[in-house]
């Protein structure tokens, strides 16, 4: 019996003590009418050398292109240690770490990616994750409606990814939440921010900013946190982890005015917490006086998650100080114990469902706990050096691609705005036929824009890499050449 | 020790950072971009500097400060706390799953969507449900995704009058939660003295408004609900709605589906039920199924199955079907389910994880389906003996248990002052982690112990003959009880504080305050 240890003369002295004349016998209360007959659609148990023998073949199936696709999900080195500790059965087969006695190695884990995380955003607090990027823009939405308390309206600008906006739209119009889509700028690529002025005085919530944005391209971000701020609503930011390595961290966003952010006039925990806490930081004066995203949120899919087919990735999310108790998810404090030796433990847990219930701030109970210690032991490796060098790289490795495509006759690039590792390119013939061709020489060339933005033409969404070489560049550009010929 | 607290500056770990931009032209140190300056960040974030190895002893050690079920006994209630075989681990994390981008072509990504085409089978068959998506991430997006169909339903058939979801008092906290999430206010009803639902004020509860009922069966007081039948009717007449909460179904994998009991929708946590790992909070995954009325709803993609390869694009290698004729699979889009509740997920769930509860499912087989249910119910029924015998207060001694059960602390708290929390952190020190602990609220110093079938007949003893000491020891030392943990990394620690003074993120200069 597969994982089931019991011999038959345990199951006879169990029996015996339950007083059941066999196991049949324990599921008497249920009716009989109910109970099922033989499972049909599962065939006879197979053994491990079975099941592997099944499982490499299926493998061996999903021949690997050489891939190009980014929109969402990263193609990066992730070192041999990473899975290797993360797998480890004490960090894979634990529970939530309800029992924080027993459970401070997930913990201290969860307490470090916070203050990775929050640092890499440049934000005051964390939690430990939700499910992936997408849910977690949902969330933030929700979360920027409950503290903005008056409006039901948030902003969400077209070069957010098509994706997440579907995800956006399938979570929180059950609470008639409206998404209003702001149009981009087709000579940059970023959001229009003429269009953005027609909603100057009208009543909005939040408005989300993508950094990098779908596109690649570089949103002026600083305009568009005091845009919002200056409507009494909330930036959300919607950022790759990343990339933060070198770009402004969401904290850090738009001009020193704290009056005009919403989060920083409401009640006096800003204040507690910034005195309590911040101020113990010299380093942490200037973030101190600039307002910033006042929520920054992505997927962490980037540091360290294999990109397995969609997933599992994490979401995760970080905050202004005064935000934190509308904070959705679990959230780790560092505390002291009976001896006063410090020691950490969830916090805040009543926000959550299994003790507000129908007034949580948000359904969810798992997170994707797992994801989050391989992202903190990837950080942990690659410290912040290794990961301005794979940001550069990429971006590098992303613009020689561009340059080297343009030469390509007909293929231009499409937007001017400055990109991070995305570019969009424009073919002079169909996209859809042009990938299809591309991945018949065994490269997967791109994101075909034209169903999401048919507005574009013929326009894939192009990814290299630091996983990329010289030599795999100029593949791509002989395939595109000759998808093209 | 934090990671941070080890960084040492300038220290770097060479042999994970890029060398330089492949390209022609690309900066040598890879550093230097053409990004306008205002758009880069001026500070450096806050990372360990760390050697590999630094970073390999630290998180190693930390790992061993954890209790897992690789390493103990964790009879945690309603969390299912079974062994993850390794085999269902090294075959989802094979090379080519893990390599496939997402938005590849779908003729590259054959092998897995066969995998998820078969488990969506399997977890039809087992649930009795026409119809599974395996898209939701987690138990509670399972939830939302569920409640959502309900209210789809609904709406496109007009009925708009219909605001509440019944819940009973029972409930996981995700029920409730949910309810609202999707738009719907909450009625909740009360448990009889059986541990089953309050039929009066069911009957009471339900109208024209209902939406409908979610309940677990068997339900967090580890009893099936005897009348599922009659409440099926009661919800059904009224126009509303049977929302069936997976949490349970280990209990009776194999045994009763869902579908026949007259469940509407399910959700199932294959985290739980399908022995993926928990990882110290997820990934989980909360697969839905549907009956035939929900098809349309279902959330996206799902999986479906075609006679002919896909057309085209990269490589060809199709499946076989079982009769040798050439199969292909691909995702439903829009197009396919224009009423479908739409994605919860930027691309196609946890497939990593759904992996893993495949070869969990196909490693067990038909047969091994039912003997989960059979030795879930056995141990749990002998453990549930054992500890009446030796003297504890079963919640209900009257009924069978299901794969869990309920004993209250209660006389032992009025005896000696030792708690539930007291005997929970004291088993510890035994090596054991403790279940449950005050869920469900219904039972007064409740302790819900799920053995799950994979512990043998030897660890259900050691574990009542812990419990005996430890209430040998509520009499003779409570103080050594009260002042359990005693042999953990940290004693008990203060949540007040942790709450109050709230610290969710390291700084340089405040480590001394609590060292």
């Amino acid at each position: 019996m597969p994982f089931i240890p019991h011999t038959e003369q345990d199951i006879q002295a169990m029996l015996a003590s339950i007083g059941a004349k066999n196991i049949d016998a324990l599921f008497d209360e249920i009716p009989a009418v109910l109970r099922s007959g033989k499972l049909t659609a599962i065939g006879d148990g197979l053994n491990e050398m079975q099941v592997t023998r099944l499982m490499q073949e299926r493998a061996a199936q999903d021949v690997q292109p050489l891939n190009f696709i980014g929109a969402g999900a990263y193609e990066h080195h992730i070192p041999a240690a990473v899975w290797e500790i993360a797998t480890r059965g004490e960090y894979y087969t634990a529970y939530t770490p309800y029992q924080a006695e027993a459970s401070q190695g997930t913990l201290q884990t969860l307490y470090e990616y916070q203050t990775m995380i929050a640092s890499l955003t440049g934000m005051d607090a964390s939690n430990a994750s939700l499910y992936d990027g997408a849910s977690a823009l949902a969330e933030a939405i929700l979360m920027a409606v409950r503290a903005h308390k008056t409006s039901r309206r948030v902003l969400l600008p077209a070069t957010v990814s098509p994706l997440y906006r579907s995800v956006a739209r399938s979570i929180v119009k059950l609470q008639n939440i409206e998404l209003v889509e702001i149009p981009f700028d087709i000579a940059t690529g970023t959001t229009d921010l003429n269009a953005l002025q027609q909603h100057v005085g009208s009543d909005i919530a939040a408005l989300v900013i993508p950094q990098p944005n779908f596109f690649g391209a570089l949103e002026d971000v600083d305009t568009l946190a005091d845009w919002a701020h200056a409507q009494g609503a909330l930036a959300i930011a919607l950022v790759n982890p990343l990339t933060l390595a070198l770009l402004k961290a969401p904290g850090q966003w738009g001009s020193p005015s704290p009056q005009s952010s919403p989060a920083s006039g409401r009640g006096s925990e800003r204040e507690v917490g910034q005195a309590g806490i911040l101020s113990q930081d010299k380093n942490s004066q200037n973030q101190f006086s600039i307002p910033g995203a006042d929520i920054a949120i992505g997927d962490g899919q980037p540091l360290g998650a294999p990109l397995s087919s969609g997933g599992p990735y994490f979401g995760f999310m970080c905050c202004k100080q005064a935000l934190v108790r509308q904070m959705p998810g679990r959230i780790i404090g560092r505390t002291v114990d009976l001896d006063g030796k410090p020691g950490f433990t969830l916090t805040l847990q009543a926000r959550e469902q299994h003790i507000r219930r129908a007034k949580a701030t948000s359904n969810i109970c798992s997170n994707q706990g797992l994801m989050v210690t391989a992202a903190t032991i990837h950080m942990a490796l690659l410290g912040s050096d290794g990961l301005r060098r794979t940001a550069a790289v990429s971006h590098a490795n992303t613009q020689a691609l561009a340059v080297q495509a343009s030469g390509v006759p007909g293929v231009k690039r499409l937007f001017s705005a400055p990109h991070f590792h995305e570019v969009v390119l424009h073919l002079p013939g169909s996209s859809a036929k042009v990938l299809q061709s591309m991945a018949g020489q065994g490269i997967a060339g791109g994101f075909d824009l034209k169903p999401h933005y048919p507005q574009l033409g013929n326009a894939i969404l192009v990814c290299a890499t630091e996983t990329k070489t010289n030599e795999d560049l100029q593949r791509y550009v002989a395939a595109l050449r000759h998808a093209l010929h | 020790m934090l990671i941070f607290e080890r960084s040492h500056p300038g220290r770097r770990n060479a042999a994970q950072a890029p060398h330089h931009a492949a390209a022609a032209g690309g900066p040598s140190t890879g550093l230097r971009t053409g990004i306008p300056a205002a758009l880069l960040r001026q500070d450096r974030p806050q990372l360990p500097e760390a050697s590999e190895m630094d970073a390999v002893r630290h998180y190693t050690r930390l790992s061993q400060k954890n209790f897992s079920i690789d390493t103990h006994f964790y009879p945690l209630g309603s969390c299912t706390m079974k062994y993850n075989p390794r085999a269902c681990n090294t075959l989802a994390m094979l090379p080519n799953f893990l390599a496939r981008h997402p938005l590849a072509p779908e003729a590259t990504g054959q092998g897995v969507l066969a995998c998820l085409y078969d488990l969506q089978e399997i977890l039809k068959d087992v649930s009795g449900m026409a119809g599974v998506s395996l898209m939701p991430m987690a138990g509670a997006q399972g939830e939302f995704a569920g409640i959502a169909m309900i209210r789809a339903y609904h709406d496109a058939r007009g009925d708009k009058g219909r605001s509440e979801i019944i819940v009973p008092d029972a409930a996981h906290g995700t029920n409730p939660a949910t309810a609202v999430m999707c738009g719907y206010t909450v009625k909740e009803i009360p448990t009889d003295a059986n541990g089953d639902v309050d039929l009066d004020a069911l009957r009471a509860a339900t109208g024209p408004q209902t939406a409908g009922l979610m309940l677990t069966n068997p339900s967090t007081l580890g009893v099936f609900e005897k009348q599922i039948q009659a409440i099926q009717k009661i919800i059904h007449d009224a126009g509303g709605l049977l929302y069936y909460d997976g949490a349970n179904l280990n209990a009776i994998l194999g045994k009763v589906k869902p579908g026949d009991m007259g469940f509407d929708v399910i959700h199932m946590n294959l985290h739980k039920t399908f022995s993926t790992p928990h990882g110290g909070g997820g990934p989980g995954a909360g697969a839905v199924g549907v009956a035939q009325r929900l098809l349309p709803f279902l959330p996206l993609p799902v999986v479906e199955k075609f006679p002919s390869p896909p057309a085209g694009e990269g490589a060809q290698r199709a499946g076989e079907g079982a009769s040798g004729e050439a199969v292909s699979y691909r995702y439903l889009t829009e197009q396919d389910l224009p009423q479908s509740i739409g994605h919860l997920s930027a691309f196609s769930g946890n497939i990593g994880i759904l992996l893993r509860a495949y070869v969990y499912a196909r490693m067990l087989g038909a047969e091994g389906m039912h003997r989960v249910a059979e030795f879930a119910t056995l141990n749990a029924n002998y453990l549930m003996a054992e500890l009446h015998k030796a003297g504890f207060t079963v919640a209900f001694p009257q009924r069978r248990a299901s794969h869990e059960f309920i004993v209250s602390m209660k006389p032992l708290k009025d005896a000696t002052g030792i708690s539930a929390m007291d005997v929970a952190k004291r088993l510890l020190d035994k090596g054991y982690h403790p279940p449950t602990t005050y869920f469900p609220t219904l039972v007064p110093e409740c302790l819900l112990i799920e053995p799950t079938e994979t512990e043998s007949k030897k660890t259900l003893d050691a574990f009542v003959a812990a419990m005996k000491e430890i209430r040998d020891e509520a009499h003779a030392t409570p103080e050594l009880v009260k002042g359990a943990p005693h042999t953990m990394p940290v004693r008990r620690l203060d949540d007040v504080k942790a709450a109050r003074e709230l610290d969710l993120t390291w700084k340089p200069t405040a480590n001394t305050r609590t060292a």
